[in-house]
This record gives structure tokens, C-alpha cells and sequence, in this order.
């Protein structure tokens, strides 16, 4: 059995601040991490793995740094690692990235394509799914749990705002996870060991024949216009008053800040 | 001479304290408070190999070394000085001396399951007699036959009881005096080998700290480490290791407290303002902060000349004396930055100076390590 | 040659999603602006009697497909339904809700058609020179991005669910119902859906609560505890307590936050009764929002809220219930 895991490097947002003077993002010792989804896709294909001896090779397009998270995922078990890189993908929305991720992974042989659900940086969660129809491949988002039946059937559970969903197909299949699912394991003291031993394949514009039109800047529809940082955190106001007119503050400021 | 750490081992950092503060940092508390080894800790650890990082993978170990090793006892005992020393005893104390003096059959015998974490190891010497006089074992081992037998006792064995494994010294032949002690390995549950009473400690009240009593155990003479008399030289050399474990339990220790204490001088307000907008707050965290830098860079220094195969004695010592010294003085100052709270349970910089005391007592004293360095020095 | 609003309206179970009139009512917005019309686009099966009610929301049009096929959601059939409409009418928008449905659909359709799709979107305006202008948040919600999507149509957007304003229902409103039938391609229907499951996510852990509802002393009693529940049920919150509520019995320790608790980030924490005692900051200062109710005005709390109410939480609570229930 073959699983291809997409994984991104991002900067960890959770610890990113506010410059209290200019009011821009601080990025200077945010560290890079690999994502958070991501790594819970890694873990449902290594989980596979563990069952039923599958083959599992991670991808990831970004720039030189992002070969730590290839070094990661050899750590906690992958056995290929294929990095995805060139100027000719710079600047591209979420298609264009779609269409170079698809580009690659049609060279490659699959039963199964892991992706994260969102990255914590572009929060869009759609590359997932569109690698998939440039794949004309079914997909499944959404997954919480998948279940091999060691032939060629998926099982998996969709995570719904109600509760979930249980669906099949047949490999090949894409799907997207959500880190709600398996929590992952820790790198083991000897993938580590190992990790920088390893060989990583790096891959250009030439490996994946995809043309240069549907790629970078020039193969992006969406454009950001602008980008602004939310305003730095006020002092906090107090409010004395009546019982009644309390509620309104509160409520006011509840929908101010689109909880209701 | 690079000081940076390799890309492998900043991996394995990410990892490790991704693992301490997930897995260990929680339970902390709670294993002071009721004095209980954790043991699904140690269940984790092996399964990620964290029990025999410097064992070679031929001997199912993790195939790391001792840097690496000296990270995760540092890493781990920055949350917990009591996950710190399950650690290090069990790899410095008992998978070292197996590993570095015991013969083929005795390391297939015994290195997989230690190094898999499937059993955990112990190191039995000090005795009520013998503690910095080491020399004066009292606990015999007489050969008979295929057997020796042991009898005697020893205190203030660390894993003592969650162990499967023991390092034991014996006297072979009295007349011979520190050449006529030898380094048995005996495993748990052999007859006529009991866990005597645990003790009630002032820190690292989790970790197990017990005696053990020997009455006409035998073992078997496959089990004797090296040859007859070699035993104190090879206590010796594994007291060395174990320095360096130590020294970066000290270190993690100092680097916990005053992980906490500069969040806490942040967010506490007095007359008005942060407590760390005075510049005594400014001071005293600087100086301690640069022991602990210091700290840092002499454990490694050892660990590194231990790995390069060279002797370390001297550099251990350096160590563990500047490590252990520091975390009492860290802490003690952690304490006092925290004013009254930091007198309270609710916040652990008390459990912190009380794990710190045995860093200057244990695996060779205080006072050892001074005669160590001024001995190198003067000889 | 392109144009009109297209709304996709989401319904589960026959049910039409709020989303969907949100979109519409934001729909409705644009389309003046743009002197354009709305055009809902409806699937599903058995589904066609709700078409009229969504004029009245809003729309000028309904495109409706009933379906077998697209009874329940699945990806292929609404994507190859959703395509051919765009293939037949070339809209020049389409507004889908961030829903699971939405986030699986949306993009699925942007890459068959090759246009460009904006994500969660928090704001859409028409810009200088018509093109839609979709803002959504970036980075863990830490930045704003306004995107544009100038050579490609549809322009699509995943609009998040709560922030667009539904229209004011008005039976009195006329409009279009066309029924399209969908030429499927089934042979490349290759996932079956094989039961839908609802059930009430029971929350393990207060550190996962987007919302928490947290008790002090203030609080008092069981009966006072009871009022919070009550007030956590209708935002979909957990309740938390500080270490006095804790230790006095009323709640469990694994709901206690700060020092010797849990150290919580909830997008919305109100601090209900709290002093606000360095012990208790150390585990919710992060919070997105802080909200504070105490009958003391120099409770330390005060410092750390974003909104400070100085009253009385046995009042304010239940009423605050009440009104957010509407």
C-alpha cells in the first residue's frame, strides 16, 4: 500500500504578537513548525503503516527551509521524503499551488493522498481538494478516522458540526484531516539519529510537467489587494451601570466581535 | 570547537521538550505530592527510546550519545527533577557500566531490555557504612561453585524496586582492600535478594530510593563484571558517567525554576509596577541566569569529551560541582523572587529547591568533586 | 457577459441552513450595488416547495435541482450540478457558506472551473471597478487580507457562517423558480455515503473550549453555578472555575484554570465573580477576549479584562441568558 502526505512548513501563529508601536506582525523568533493538521495526517498514514506495512512518502513545496519538516516526518517514520521547490512557484494563491503539488503526485504511485485540512497560516483549507480534482480524484475532507480494509476499500468518518458522517471508496482516494483526530507521536531518539542520513529528493519545475501558466504569480485568479493587522488590543473599558444596560454592553461587544 | 548544537541535535531538543512538557510537566506535581514513581512515564520514554539513548543499535539501543543524552536529562528534569533521575541512574548507572565493561554474552544478555526501557536498571554501592568512603563495602560475595553468594545490604538505591537490573559491589576478597571488591549484576527476584524500606526524602520524592538486602542470594558467575577486583575501578569509572547525568539533572533544575521565575516577575505587581522593572529583580536574575549559561556549556563540555573517548573524570567533576551548587542557589533565589507564593504549593519553585539539595550529595559529594578536580590539579 | 450574485443554498435534511440567508442578505447588498440580481441556487431532493420561501429572503431568483443524486451532500454530484449551472449562465459571483459542506465544495468547484475562490470570508464589498472585494483573516486570525479575483469568473467566496446579515423576510417579494435538470456523469460518483451520525460532542478538556464560562467566588453556590450552565449552553460553551470554586466542591479539578490548573486561550472568556489573583491570570490572560463581572470595581481582574462590568453576576447573568437566547 503507498501514502503520499502532504505537509507544510508554517510559522507557529499561535505565538505570533502584535508590534505594540507599529502594529505589524513581530516574525523575528516565531519558530517554524511543521502543521499542526499535517502532522495528524502523517500520523494516520504512519498508523497505516504500523497496520499493514504501507510505504509512506511525504511531500512538501516550500522554500529550503522546509527540508526540517521533511527531517521531522523521517523521524517519526516516512520513508520518502520529496521536497518541492522552485522560483516558478512563487506568489501563487491556493490553485496554482494545487497545480503544482497535483504536478508532482502525478509522477508518483498512490492508493492514498493525505493532506491537512488547513494550513495555520493561510487558514483556506482549500489545496487539499484541489489537488484532488486536478488528480480527478474522489475526496473525503473533514477526516477524523480512516480504516483500511487491506484490499482496496477506505472507510473513513467525516467530521460534521452536527457530529460525523461514515463514507467509502475505493483507492485511490484524497483526503483531508483534521488534527482532532489521531494525536501523533513524538520523533523516536533513533529516527532522529537517523533522519539527516536519509536522502531527499528535490524537485523542480522540470519534474512535474505542468505548464508554466498554471503556476506561480501568473497562475494565480486571487490576488491579495491589501493585508492589515487587526488593531493592537485597546485597555480594556469598565462599564458601572444597571443590570439591563450591562447585558446590552455586553451583547454589543459579543457581536462586535462576531461571537454572535 | 563548536558550540552549536548539530542539526540532529536540535531535532532531538524539539523533541524533547515537546515531550517534557506534554508528557512529563503534568504529573510533577503530583508525583512530589504523593511520592509515586511514575511509571507510565517511563512506558512512554522507552517507547521512543529516551531509556537507552547512548546504547549502539546493535544492542537495541537508540544509537544516540552522551550530548544527547545529557539534553534529555536536562530537558526532562527542567519539569521534573524525579523523571530526570529515573533517567540518568538507569542509563549512566547501570546500561553504562554493562555496556562499557561487560563481556558479549552479558551485553546481548541484558542491553536490549534495558535499552528498550522494558526493564529499568539500579546501581547499588553506597552501603550504612560506605558512603564517600566507598571503599569500606562490607557487603560479601563468596564463589561457590558456578555461584557467588551475596550478603550484606545497601542504601539510597535510586529505582530501587521498579528495577529489574542491579550494578552491586562486593567485597571478594577483604585482604585486598579496594582491589578485592567486584561489580556483580543481579537481577530482581532472585531469592535471598529483597527491597528493604523506601525512603522518605526532603525532593525528588517520586523517584524510588530504597535498601536493598542480600541474605545468601545467589547468583550465577556469568554474572560478574570484568574479573575479580575490578569492581571499584569500574564503580569509579561509572560514578564519572553518572556526574555528568547528574550535573545535567542540576541544570535542568536551575533552568525549570528560573523559567518560572522570569514569568512570574513579568506578570507580579508591586508599588505599582512589575517586579521585574526593578533592578534588583534585573540583577539577581542576571547572575543566576549566567550560572546556569555557564552551567550549560561545562555539562556539555563532558559529555562531549566523553563521547570523543577521551577521559572525563575531571570535566564531570567540574561539572557536577558548578551544576549542583548553582540549582541550590538558583532556586533558593527563585524562591525569594516569588516572595510568599513562592513558599506555597501552588507554585513550583518550592519543589524545585528541595530537588536541587541532593544534586550536591549524590554520586559523589560536593566535597568529592573538589578532591577530584584538586587531585587532577595538584598531581 | 458575466454577471448576477450566486448564492449556493446549503440545506441538510431538507433544512435550509441560516448560512444560506446570511449569504443571501449579504447577496442582496452586493447585487444593488452592482444593479445585478440574486440567484439562488438550490439542490437537492424533494426540495423545490422551498424555493419561494428564499424570494421572500432575499432572492430574485432560484435555480432549483431536484435530484436523487442530491439528496444528501456528497462532493460529486453538487460539484458536476454547481458546474453546469456555471457553464449554462456564467454568474459573475458565487457566495458559499464556510460550512464542512462549504469548505469541501467550494474549492472542489474552483479547480474544475479555474477561477479563483477566497476563503472564509469576514467582509465583501464591491470594489472601484466591480470586482468583488472579499476580506478574511490570515494567520491564526492575527491578519487581514482583502483579496481580488480580476481575470477569472465565477469569482467564488466561502463566506463564514454568523457575520452577514440575513434580509428582512418580506412575503410580499416576487420572483423566479427554474427548475434545471443536471446531466450526471455517475461513473465518476466514486463515494458513498454511509450513515450520518448527529451526536453532542461531549468536551474532555476546557483547554479545546472556543468559549469558557468561569466561576469565582463570586459565584457562591450551586444554584449560581447552575446560572452559568445555563448561560454556556446558549453560546456553546464549557464551564471553568477558578481554584476557590474548586476547592470548595462545587466543580472539578479538571475544569480548574490557572496556576495549579490549566492554562486556558479561548476566544471569549468571561470571568464570572473572579478577583482576579495572579494564580488565576496565569491561566487565562491570553484569552482573545476577556470579559470580567464583579461587584467590586477595584478587583484586580479589572486590569486584564477587555470589558470590565462592575455589577452583580446573580443579576446580570440570567439576564444576559435571556437575551441572548433571542
Amino acid at each position: 500500500m503507498k501514502i503520499i502526505v502532504c505537509i507544510k512548513q508554517v510559522p507557529d501563529t499561535t505565538e505570533i504578537k502584535l508590534d505594540p508601536v507599529t502594529g505589524t506582525l513581530i516574525r523575528d523568533g516565531v519558530p517554524s513548525i511543521m502543521n499542526p493538521d499535517d502532522k495528524c495526517g502523517l500520523e494516520m498514514a504512519l498508523q497505516l503503516k504500523d497496520e499493514f506495512g504501507a510505504h509512506v512518502t511525504v511531500i512538501t513545496m516550500g522554500p529550503p527551509q522546509a527540508e526540517l519538516i521533511l527531517r521531522e516526518a523521517y523521524a517519526l517514520g516516512a520513508d520518502r521524503a520529496i521536497h518541492l521547490s522552485d522560483r516558478k512557484f512563487a506568489g501563487a494563491d491556493t490553485l496554482a499551488t494545487s497545480n503544482a503539488i497535483a504536478g508532482a503526485l502525478r509522477q508518483l504511485d498512490f492508493d492514498l493522498v493525505i493532506t491537512g485540512r488547513q494550513a495555520i497560516d493561510g487558514d483556506t483549507a482549500q489545496v487539499g481538494p484541489q489537488i484532488a480534482e486536478h488528480l480527478d480524484l474522489p475526496q473525503v475532507s473533514y477526516l477524523e478516522d480512516i480504516k483500511f480494509d487491506g484490499k482496496n476499500l477506505f472507510t473513513m468518518r467525516r467530521a460534521t458540526e452536527e457530529g460525523y458522517q461514515v463514507l467509502e471508496a475505493e483507492a485511490p482516494v484524497v483526503v483531508t484531516v483534521l488534527s482532532s483526530g489521531s494525536k501523533p507521536r513524538y520523533m523516536s531518539v533513533n529516527g532522529i539519529v537517523t533522519a539527516y542520513q536519509k536522502e531527499v529528493e528535490t524537485w523542480n519545475f522540470d519534474n512535474i510537467s505542468v505548464a508554466e501558466e498554471k503556476l506561480g504569480l501568473k497562475g494565480s485568479p486571487t490576488k491579495v489587494f491589501k493585508s492589515f493587522t487587526k488593531s493592537v488590543k485597546p485597555a480594556g473599558e469598565i462599564f458601572e451601570g444597571d443590570a439591563k444596560e450591562a447585558v446590552e454592553v455586553i451583547v454589543n461587544k459579543l457581536k462586535e466581535k462576531f461571537i454572535i | 570547537m563548536d558550540f552549536n548544537l548539530s542539526k540532529e541535535q536540535e531535532l532531538f531538543q524539539q523533541m524533547i521538550r515537546d515531550f517534557a512538557a506534554n508528557e512529563v510537566k503534568p504529573l510533577a506535581a503530583e508525583v512530589d505530592d504523593q511520592e509515586r514513581f511514575p511509571v507510565e512515564t517511563v512506558e512512554k520514554m522507552a517507547k521512543l527510546g529516551i531509556m537507552g539513548i547512548p546504547v549502539p543499535v546493535e544492542y537495541g539501543g537508540a544509537g544516540g550519545n552522551n550530548e544527547m543524552y545529557a539534553m534529555a536529562v536536562e530537558e526532562l528534569s527542567r519539569v521534573c527533577a524525579t523523571t530526570g533521575v529515573i533517567v540518568s541512574a538507569h542509563t549512566s548507572l547501570c546500561v553504562a557500566p554493562i555496556l562499557e565493561h561487560g563481556n558479549e554474552e552479558q551485553k546481548q544478555k541484558f542491553l536490549p531490555k534495558l535499552a528498550s526501557g522494558e526493564w529499568v536498571g539500579a546501581f547499588g554501592l553506597t552501603e550504612p557504612n560506605a558512603g564517600t568512603d566507598a571503599a569500606g563495602q562490607q557487603t560479601t560475595a563468596v564463589l561457590d561453585g558456578d555461584e557467588y553468594i551475596l550478603n550484606g545490604s545497601k542504601i539510597f538505591i535510586t529505582n530501587a524496586g521498579y528495577a529489574h537490573v542491579y550494578i552491586v559491589m562486593a567485597m571478594t576478597d577483604k585482604s585486598k582492600g579496594t582491589r578485592g571488591i567486584s561489580a556483580f549484576i543481579v537481577e530482581a527476584d532472585t531469592p535471598g535478594f529483597t527491597i528493604g524500606k523506601k525512603e522518605k526524602k526532603l525532593g525528588i520524592r517520586g523517584s524510588a530510593t530504597c535498601e536493598l538486602i542480600f541474605e545468601d542470594c545467589r547468583i550465577p558467575k556469568a554474572n560478574l563484571l570484568k574479573k575479580e577486583g575490578t569492581g571499584f575501578g569500574i564503580a569509579m569509572k561509572t560514578l564519572d558517567g553518572g556526574r555528568i547525568g547528574i550535573a545535567a539533572q542540576a541544570l535542568g533544575i536551575a533552568q525549570g525554576a528560573m523559567d518560572e521565575t522570569v514569568n512570574y516577575v513579568k506578570e507580579r505587581k508591586q508599588f505599582g509596577r512589575s517586579l521585574s522593572k526593578f533592578q534588583n529583580t534585573q540583577f539577581e536574575l542576571a547572575n543566576m541566569e549566567n550560572k546556569v549559561v555557564a552551567s550549560r556549556l561545562l555539562v556539555r563540555a563532558a559529555a562531549c569529551k566523553k563521547d570523543s573517548k577521551k577521559v572525563y573524570s575531571t570535566e564531570a567533576a567540574h561539572a557536577k560541582l558548578f551544576a549542583a551548587e548553582t540549582a541550590m542557589e538558583v532556586t533558593t533565589k527563585a524562591v525569594q523572587l516569588h516572595g510568599g507564593y513562592g513558599y506555597t504549593r501552588e507554585y513550583p519553585v518550592e519543589r524545585m529547591m528541595r530537588d536541587a539539595k541532593i544534586t550536591e550529595i549524590y554520586e559523589g559529594t560536593s566535597e568529592v568533586q573538589r578532591m577530584v578536580i584538586a587531585a587532577n590539579l595538584l598531581k | 457577459m458575466f454577471k448576477d450574485v450566486y448564492v449556493f443554498i446549503e440545506q441538510r435534511e431538507g433544512v435550509i441552513q441560516n448560512v444560506a440567508l446570511e449569504l443571501l442578505g449579504k447577496a442582496r447588498v452586493l447585487a444593488d450595488t452592482l444593479n445585478e440580481k440574486v440567484v439562488g441556487i438550490l439542490l437537492g431532493h424533494n426540495i423545490t416547495d422551498k424555493a419561494q420561501d428564499l424570494i421572500a429572503c432575499g432572492a430574485d431568483k432560484i435555480i432549483c435541482a431536484d435530484d436523487e443524486s442530491l439528496k444528501d451532500y456528497v462532493t460529486e454530484p453538487y460539484t458536476q450540478a454547481i458546474t453546469q449551472i456555471i457553464k449554462e449562465k456564467n454568474p459573475s459571483a458565487i457566495l458559499i457558506g464556510a460550512t464542512t459542506i462549504g469548505r469541501d465544495l467550494g474549492p472542489r468547484i474552483s479547480a474544475r472551473v479555474s477561477t479563483g475562490l477566497t476563503a472564509d470570508c469576514t467582509s465583501l464589498e464591491v470594489g472601484e471597478n466591480r470586482d468583488l472585494l472579499m476580506t478574511r483573516p490570515a494567520f491564526g486570525g492575527n491578519v487581514m487580507a482583502t483579496i481580488v479575483c480580476q481575470d477569472h469568473r465565477p469569482q467564488m467566496s466561502t463566506v463564514r457562517p454568523g457575520v452577514m446579515k440575513a434580509f428582512e423576510k418580506d412575503a410580499s417579494r416576487t420572483g423566479e423558480v427554474e427548475t434545471i435538470t443536471i446531466n450526471f456523469d455517475k461513473s465518476k460518483f466514486r463515494v458513498r455515503l454511509v450513515e450520518t451520525v448527529k451526536e453532542t460532542k461531549d468536551l474532555v478538556d476546557i483547554t479545546e473550549a472556543n468559549v469558557l464560562i468561569s466561576g469565582g467566588r463570586g459565584v457562591g453556590n450551586q444554584e449560581g453555578f447552575d446560572k452559568l450552565k445555563d448561560l454556556a449552553n446558549v453560546l456553546d460553551a464549557e464551564v471553568s472555575a477558578s481554584r476557590a470554586m474548586v476547592d470548595s466542591g462545587l466543580i472539578n479539578h479538571d475544569r480548574q484554570v490557572g496556576q495549579t490548573g490549566k492554562t486556558v486561550r479561548p476566544d471569549l472568556y468571561f470571568a464570572m465573580g473572579i478577583s482576579g489573583a495572579i494564580q488565576h491570570l496565569a491561566g487565562m490572560e491570553e484569552s482573545e477576549l476577556i470579559i470580567a463581572i464583579n461587584k467590586d470595581k477595584d478587583a484586580p481582574i479589572f486590569q486584564t479584562a477587555d470589558l470590565g462590568i462592575v455589577g452583580d453576576i446573580k443579576a446580570i447573568v440570567p439576564m444576559l441568558t435571556e437575551a441572548l437566547k433571542k
